[in-house]
């Protein structure tokens, strides 16, 4: 049974939402945290595992340097301090994705701390995000639940673990609580973990793929009534992995707390599961501020020693912040302030760039993704980038349109067939027949059938009401199925009827 | 081709040799590897098994052994560069406490939880000792995950002490111990987190170090608690323990808390000699009130005898020494809860469902331990769990690391007055089997003089002082070094160790009681009997 929900406009009448979000980044360094297997996505299952991931008698970790560097990078991208020493810890637990049944992880000193994040809102305002800490981790490996219902470990008939994911470098993003956002809370949850997904990419440390787990949001969402100090009860939806499921969960626990708030209960501090065919929540685990995870400071680890000349080394190998960066690529590509800032809120400029480094032009890019990606992504409920759509698919395409061999109208349908897998832009074309007609033969014949079925078109045209000409251009179209290359007809009727273009 | 006179020295007589005595022997030629193994061998076959046995082994690697022992024999009669290059140690049998992973060799840990468990991975030293071709004869017997001091708390049945069968050989590592003491091995691995390789060694009259921590790698040491354990060399004199330490200490990229800097000249220390001028400080707070007479009288004549030799004895007190037992009772156990968290029947070991649905995860690894894990494996994760707990961490975690630093002032301060610190090993000799199993603190206070290093991380090392009057049993005599310096524990211990057999006229395990073949019917009477020997010993 779904839980009720309020209105969002009587939800942001009533209640003042607070946001908090953790984000862990997968770092995308040659080998493991703490040990020497290979850190690669999508290998067979427990192929890139050794003793240590395994968490077998005997073993003990070894701090992976390059994902101290990689750790710091975000820290100072996120405007944090650098802790000159810091430490591990054991959080304790009993879980079959936990080799050790406990998680090495940094717990009261994390490597940074005290950033924040400048983020920018579709209306143009700046909306600053405290960062509370980052601090660096050990993934779990990834249970997968056979049976049962719904894919979870209660029912399942058994489970399968793959420890290649175990051990693999996280830095967990915490924010400290994020206030005032009001009716665009959900808004500024999608540009947050966008912004990070958008920093880490940036910075290289990261495959930054949301789809495969690279980055992975955490939502908190309280609510309380405007004015008042004490914030509300939170709960906290898991695993929210994409940018529009980031924007609709925060929106739906939004409309949910103010449901129960209103019919006088208390929230639940929980976990929520996200659930991205239904765009709702369904209760999780009960969490509290009391759950012992029994940490202690990890007795096999010496504690990571940052020097100043090392952070200033790190902070010289930056790449530009990502504010520079848009402007940069805005001036590049030559868009308006209007262009760019949709392209960036429709979470398409690093597909844009992709496709123009593939060879597009600036526009044709845009008008790619911005005309014709973005919808689809819409109508099948994923980010843009997600959807699988090749740079060089939109690159191959364009040239077919340029060289006249195919117009937009297919084009755009070919791009379909590309997306069903149904080949490639070439091999679609030629098994569906496509081709632009340009032979005039047949469109001269085409016109003539068309102007002796609206003959009153045909005077207004000679009449010089040339804006009337869509009507005839339409019905040739139509004669032809669409493979008519519409500017070459239009020429034609001009001719035929003696009128100057 | 050398010639190997074959038999030259008869096996009860090559048992007893000396590792660096058998080492050379080995290299002039006068015996062969595969001799020596087999003597070994012929000795555990002897006297390990059956009901009365020492049983210092859990498993024996008889082919394996031989196997190197030929490798090297056969490299020594060839004769050139690669004889050249053997080490030292090449050829000289070794044993190995059952906490160290080896591949090819079960690895227990002396709990059922891992019965049948191979390492497909071999610990750090283990591939130090394939390296310097030392034959492996097999996995000694311990405290189940090294927690005891009486090897009692095995799965696999107690070790017996070789000067007597009904007395225990200590814990945790009683099993490399009594396997040195009863020439079952001329060399043994242990591992000492509280005393489990000091303790053993006193009551067995053997030698014992605990390496500073960080000497020798933990990787692939079943860990019990990480900040306090440290393996370490076990035998029969101070140079063959200097000789092992030096094969297995250095670097490791493995262990975090491997110590960077290159091993000293451990060996060279041991031949030094002399300890004119050294000063050596007795720790008031460990010796009198506590300690058995028998015990204190014959520390107070090694005492003399340094003094004799031209050491300074001065006297050093170390005030929260007394607070050193409870604190580790707080940071071991908290440690061990954690390490132990990976025996859950998951990935490897012994798996064991729930006779009741519903076959849950939870229930799978809750049957698991229950029945997997001892009493006191169980005893010391609830100790730990509960001291990790949020609301008493502070009080007790939190408060035993507070008075770990105030045990390792308390050395600091020590080391500023004396050069190395001297106490008894073990308050009392050998208790009887069975006399303390139901008596944990009582079993607890066995380590009240061997914890202080541990806590602090400098390094021990415990050897044979003489029997004590009134059980004509063994007494070991501790000494301790500051952090880095092991080379002070064996110049030191190898002087006393001269000194004190000279004055016995021998070594002391020449006065062990001869143990009774298994093959033999047994008679129990003429091992339990408390030898005769002389006051002065």
């Amino acid at each position: 049974m779904s839980d009720a929900t309020l209105s969002f406009e009587e939800a942001m009448e009533k209640y003042d939402p607070v946001l908090g979000f953790e984000v862990h980044v997968e770092l995308n360094t040659k080998t493991k945290m703490f040990s020497s297997a290979p850190n690669v996505f999508g290998d067979e299952p427990n192929t890139n595992v050794n003793e240590v991931d395994l968490g077998l008698p005997g073993v003990l970790p070894v701090v992976n340097r390059a994902a101290i560097e990689s750790s710091i990078k975000i820290g100072l991208a996120l405007n944090c301090s650098i802790a000159e020493s810091c430490t591990f810890a054991r959080k304790q637990y009993f879980y079959p994705d936990t080799p050790k049944n406990f998680q090495t992880s940094q717990y009261e000193d994390p490597i940074a701390f005290d950033g924040y994040l400048d983020i920018e809102l579709s209306d143009g305002t700046v909306f600053r995000v405290e960062i509370e800490r980052a601090h660096m981790e050990e993934d779990a490996g990834k249970l997968t639940h056979m049976g049962g219902a719904a894919g979870r470990i209660q029912g399942a008939d058994y489970s399968l673990v793959d420890y290649n994911r175990s051990g693999v470098p996280l830095v967990e993003i915490v924010t400290k609580p994020i206030e005032g956002a009001g009716s665009r809370a959900p808004e500024l949850a999608k540009a947050y973990v966008a912004a990070v997904r958008e920093i880490v990419k940036n910075l290289g440390v990261s495959d930054a793929k949301m789809e495969r787990g690279n980055v992975r949001c955490d939502a908190n969402v309280s609510l309380r009534p405007y004015g008042r100090e004490r914030f509300g009860t939170r709960s906290e939806t898991k695993n929210v992995n994409s940018l529009r499921a980031v924007e609709h969960a925060v929106r739906y626990e939004i409309q949910r707390h103010a449901a129960v708030l209103e019919s006088g209960e208390l929230i639940v501090q929980e976990t929520r599961h996200w659930h991205q065919d239904t765009r709702t929540t369904t209760s999780g685990r009960p969490k509290s501020d009391a759950d012992d995870y029994r940490y202690f400071p990890e007795p096999d680890l010496v504690p990571v020693v940052a020097s100043r000349e090392w952070v200033e080394e790190l902070r010289a190998t930056l790449p530009e912040p990502p504010a520079e960066r848009r402007k940069r690529l805005q001036a590049d590509w030559g868009y308006s302030d209007l262009e760019f800032r949709d392209v960036v809120n429709a979470g398409v400029m690093d597909e844009i760039e992709e496709t123009i480094t593939a060879g597009a032009t600036a526009s044709v890019a845009r008008k790619w993704w911005m005309g014709e990606i973005v919808g689809r992504a819409k109508n099948a409920d994923v980010d843009p980038g997600q959807l699988g759509v090749q740079p060089a698919t939109i690159v191959e395409l364009s040239r077919m349109v340029d060289g006249g061999k195919i117009n937009n109208k297919m084009a755009a349908a070919v791009l379909d067939g590309v997306l069903a897998g149904e080949g490639t832009p070439e091999e679609i074309v030629a098994a569906r027949g496509l081709a632009v007609v340009s032979d005039d033969g047949p469109l001269l014949e085409a016109i003539d059938a068309a102007l002796a079925a609206q003959p009153d078109v045909a005077d207004k045209i000679r009449g010089g009401k040339i804006q009337a000409i869509g009507a005839i251009v339409g019905g040739v179209m139509k004669a032809t199925r669409g493979q008519a290359d519409a500017g070459r007809v239009r020429e034609l009727i001009l001719a035929k009827l003696g009128v100057e273009g | 081709m050398t010639e190997t006179p074959t038999g030259a020295i008869p096996a009860r007589e090559l048992i007893r040799l000396s590792a660096a005595d058998l080492a050379n022997r080995l290299a002039a030629g006068e015996v062969t590897s595969v001799e020596a193994t087999q003597a070994y061998l012929d000795r555990i076959a002897d006297v390990d098994g059956g009901e009365r046995g020492v049983n210092a082994f859990l498993h024996v690697n008889a082919e394996e052994a031989l196997a190197v022992a030929a490798e090297v024999d056969a490299i020594r009669a060839t004769g050139g560069e690669a004889a050249g290059a053997l080490h030292e140690l090449a050829g000289v049998p070794i044993a190995i406490k059952d906490l160290i992973v080896t591949v090819g060799q079960p690895t227990t840990a002396g709990s059922k939880i891992l019965e049948g468990w191979h390492s497909p991975y071999d610990a750090t030293v283990i591939k130090r000792i394939r390296a310097a071709k030392m034959p492996i004869l097999g996995k000694t017997n311990l405290d189940e995950f090294a927690m005891g001091s009486s090897t009692e708390h095995s799965a696999y049945g107690p070790t017996r002490n070789p000067w007597d069968l009904d007395r225990i050989p200590g814990g945790s590592g009683g099993g490399s111990a009594a396997a040195v003491a009863a020439f079952e091995a001329p060399l043994a691995l242990g591992t000492d987190t509280g005393g489990s390789i000091r303790q053993p060694g006193a009551v067995t009259g053997t030698v014992g170090v605990k390496p500073t921590y960080g000497s020798v790698s933990r990787y692939g040491a079943i860990a019990m608690a990480s900040s306090l354990d440290q393996i370490g060399p076990v035998s029969r004199t101070v140079l063959d323990s200097a000789l092992l330490h030096q094969v297995i200490g250095g670097h490791d990229p493995f262990d975090s808390t491997s110590l960077p800097e290159p091993l000293a000249d451990l060996v060279a220390a041991a031949r030094m000699g002399n300890v004119e001028g050294m000063r050596i400080g007795i720790i008031k707070e460990l010796h009198g009130e506590g300690y058995q007479p028998g015990v204190e009288n014959r520390f107070n004549e090694s005492l003399d005898l340094l003094r004799n030799a031209g050491a300074t004895i001065v006297e050093v007190s170390c005030p929260n020494f007394q607070y050193a037992l409870g604190a580790y009772y707080l940071i071991m156990p908290s440690e061990a809860s954690s390490n132990l968290a990976k025996f859950d029947g998951v990935r490897f070991g012994l798996r064991v469902l729930p006779e009741d649905p519903p076959l849950t995860i939870e229930r799978v690894m809750a049957a698991t331990r229950a029945s997997g894990f001892g009493d006191e494996v169980k005893r010391r994760i609830i100790l730990g769990t509960y001291a990790l707990s949020a609301g008493y961490y502070d009080a007790y975690y939190g408060s035993a690391q507070k008075v770990r630093t105030l045990v390792q002032r308390d050395f600091d301060a020590a080391f500023e007055q004396a050069d190395v610190l001297i106490s008894p090993t073990a308050p009392t000799t050998a208790f009887r089997l069975g006399e303390k199993l139901d008596d944990p603190l009582a079993m607890y206070l066995n380590d009240v003089a061997t914890i202080p290093a541990n806590l602090a991380g400098v390094p021990g090392l415990s050897l044979p002082g003489g029997l004590a009057d009134e059980d004509g049993l063994p007494v070991g005599i501790q000494l301790l070094a500051p952090a880095r310096e092991d080379a002070r524990l064996y110049r030191v211990g190898a002087v006393l160790e001269s000194l004190l057999e000279q004055s016995w006229g021998g070594p002391m395990l020449d006065r062990a009681p001869a143990l009774a073949s298994t093959a033999d019917s047994v008679d129990s009477s003429a091992v339990t009997a408390a030898p005769n020997h002389g006051g002065s010993l």
